[in-house]
């Protein structure tokens, strides 16, 4: 039996991040304490550092200074495929998909990294391989059919319209058994009721598959009704950070946002 | 059922190829073998060039050393001592049967392809292809200079001429099965999303640079069979044979027959073997100014490549395997049979 402590240990714990780009500070001393199944916003008008603290997260860019601890392990500087298989999943702003692969094998491929692989095997087709093969198909349309995606297993998946583009970025960062789930900017492009829907999706997905989510959002309004916390990021720094209510009447918050024009950004970057 | 078809078709092959060694003589089981090589070349190629999507240059270098090995390992004790007597002593006591040699020279490139991939898969794009064809120019090199065991440019031959149709095609069988299976597997989806977007394969959990390495070492190990199946069928063998030329033939197979697709690069394979053989005939019957036009067959694959670069950027196959082709072109017919048939008038 183990004697942890009464207050849970934190699953997710950054300190001091920072991250310059030839001079642009992206992000500066980020700090969080995220407590397992919490469902954090992070907002902030363009540029504000958001996607750059996900590719910090992710090992995608290697942070100037700082560490993050991630279910008690040091992760700082770990390759992508690393912390993926330690747990941390994420989607991207800009879409990364296999987009020649059939939608089915690009959930495929992001299931088969938490199991063994061996050659041998797969080259004689050996009983244990067919039945890993299998049940790996079986997974894939069981998280294709949550996402309401089944319909569409064989097509390739750049003929899918961006919504289920977005819908498909989510099944596969979930394919990979995650415990905190990265979600940037998965409503973009929405209109008002999609985004609503997907909200809830994603607050139906972090109860029933025990998740914590941190979750970007470029508009303020999506993110107050599933959010119990929100952190404001401006020019790289968190200017604001609590609940929903808190957030929404602090001048700081407002004065950040006054003036920044709410379109989709598109240029492209991870 | 489409694995029972695709035993059907091995069987059939390799009962066609046995028969060829009774039914035909010496130069059409060449042209044969030469085929069944040249898919070994083109299938194995294919998988980092068209999957994995690292366009090597290197191929070569692997049917070299694997060409080399066969030779040496093979070789009768009597003629090495003639021919290689230079031989540290115990390559020279020892004689291997050809299957052995051709799995050892497959095992020994493989270790090269992992020695020397380690650093040269850390290039990309066209830094890496100028690198492993860098490793194909130090293959030369060392075959021209390890005088004791290549005999340097003199190169060896008077080998025992092992290839037949049956060994060509049986090996052949085993190397598309063997990557066929190696592509619809894991490890080759794990590839393919290498190639379609390598960020987006390592934050889904893919080992991008184990999967890269695992095609390129995979592909030198068959190019090496292929080098030695080569070698016991031409029975001679120097540095200059494993030229850039022969690189380059064999990219061609690859590109024509579509990049990325198993069955085109079959199909490329075949393509690209049999229209210099023809070619040449037509080399030495056509005399312009009484010069035959030596050289006709090599320019006439460069221009098939442009064109196909030009007119089919894809390839034959584009990225499809034949059962996928067929299946479609069979949908397409029913579809045209059941649609009303067009007015007379239009
Ligand atoms: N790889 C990179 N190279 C150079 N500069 C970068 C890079 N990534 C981000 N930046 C810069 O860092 C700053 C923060 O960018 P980031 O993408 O994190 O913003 P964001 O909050 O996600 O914005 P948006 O709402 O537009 O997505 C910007 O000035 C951006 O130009
Ligand atoms: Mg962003």
């Amino acid at each position: 039996m183990s004697t942890e402590a009464l207050s849970p240990a934190p699953l997710l714990h950054v300190s001091q991040l920072s991250k310059a780009f030839r001079g642009v500070q992206a992000l500066h001393d980020y700090t969080l304490t995220l407590q397992p199944r919490t469902l954090l916003g992070v907002i902030g008008p363009n540029g504000a550092g958001k996607t750059t603290l996900f590719n910090l997260l992710t090992g995608v860019v290697s942070p100037d200074r700082g560490r993050i601890l991630f279910n008690g392990q040091d992760i700082t500087g770990a390759s992508p495929d690393a912390i993926v298989r330690a747990g941390i999943a994420r989607t991207f702003q800009n879409i990364r998909l296999f987009r020649r692969m059939s939608v089915l094998d690009n959930v495929k491929v992001a299931l088969q990294s938490t199991q063994p692989f061996r050659l041998a095997e797969a080259v004689l087709r050996l009983p244990r391989f067919v039945a890993q093969e299998q049940a790996l198909e079986e997974r894939a349309k069981a998280l294709l059919a949550m996402l309401e995606l089944e319909p569409y297993a064989a097509m390739p998946a750049d003929s899918l319209p961006y919504g289920l583009q977005r819908r498909l970025e989510i099944a596969m960062a979930l394919a990979t058994n995650p415990k905190l789930l990265l979600l940037d900017e998965p409503a973009a492009g929405m209109n008002p009721t999609e985004a609503n829907a997907l909200m809830h999706l994603i607050a139906r997905l972090r109860d029933e598959l025990k998740l914590t989510i941190i979750l970007i959002e470029h508009n303020m309004r999506v993110v107050m009704g599933i959010c119990e916390r929100v952190q404001v990021l401006n020019y790289g720094e968190i200017i604001a950070e609590g609940t929903p209510e808190a957030i929404q009447n602090d001048t700081r918050v407002l004065r950040a946002y006054l003036g920044t024009v709410h379109s989709e950004p598109n240029h492209a970057r991870a | 059922m489409n694995h029972r078809i695709g035993w059907l078709i091995a069987g059939l092959v390799l009962a066609l190829a046995g028969a060829s060694q009774f039914l035909l003589n010496d130069y059409y089981q060449r042209v044969l073998s030469v085929i069944a090589i040249n898919i070994i070349l083109a299938v194995s190629l294919n998988l980092t060039n068209g999957i994995s999507g690292d366009f090597s240059l290197g191929h070569a270098a692997f049917m070299a050393i694997g060409a080399y090995t066969s030779a040496v390992l093979t070789l009768p004790v009597r003629m090495k001592a003639i021919v290689l007597p230079d031989l540290p002593v115990w390559l020279g006591q020892l004689e291997v049967p050809f299957v052995f040699a051709l799995v050892l020279g497959a095992l020994l490139a493989a270790l090269i392809a992992a020695l020397v991939g380690t650093p040269v898969l850390r290039l990309r794009g066209h830094y890496l292809s100028v690198a492993t064809l860098g490793l194909m120019v130090i293959v030369q090199v060392v075959a021209l200079n390890w005088q004791p065991v290549t005999r340097g440019a003199r190169g060896i031959n008077g080998l025992p001429p092992f290839t037949t149709p049956l060994w060509a095609y049986g090996a052949m069988l085993l190397t598309v099965g063997i990557i066929w299976r190696v592509v619809h597997s894991p490890l080759g989806r794990a590839m393919i999303a290498v190639r379609e977007d390598e960020l987006g394969a390592a934050c889904r959990g893919v080992r991008v640079f184990r999967t890269r390495l695992a095609a390129f070492i995979i592909g030198a190990a068959f190019a090496s069979i292929a080098g030695g199946l080569w070698a016991h069928l031409i029975t001679a063998i120097t540095p200059a044979s494993f030229s850039f030329l022969l690189t380059f033939n064999v990219v061609a197979m690859v590109v024509i027959g579509g990049m990325g697709s198993i069955s085109g690069s079959v199909a490329g394979a075949v393509l690209l073997t049999l229209l210099p053989e023809l070619l040449r005939r037509v080399e030495t019957s056509l005399a312009l100014g009484g010069q035959p036009l030596y050289g006709l067959s090599q320019v006439v694959i460069a221009l098939l490549m442009l064109g196909v670069m030009i007119f089919r950027p894809g390839g034959l196959f584009g990225r499809e395997e034949l059962p996928a082709v067929l299946a479609r072109f069979q949908r397409r017919r029913s579809a045209q049979r059941q649609a009303p048939h067009p007015s007379p008038s239009s």
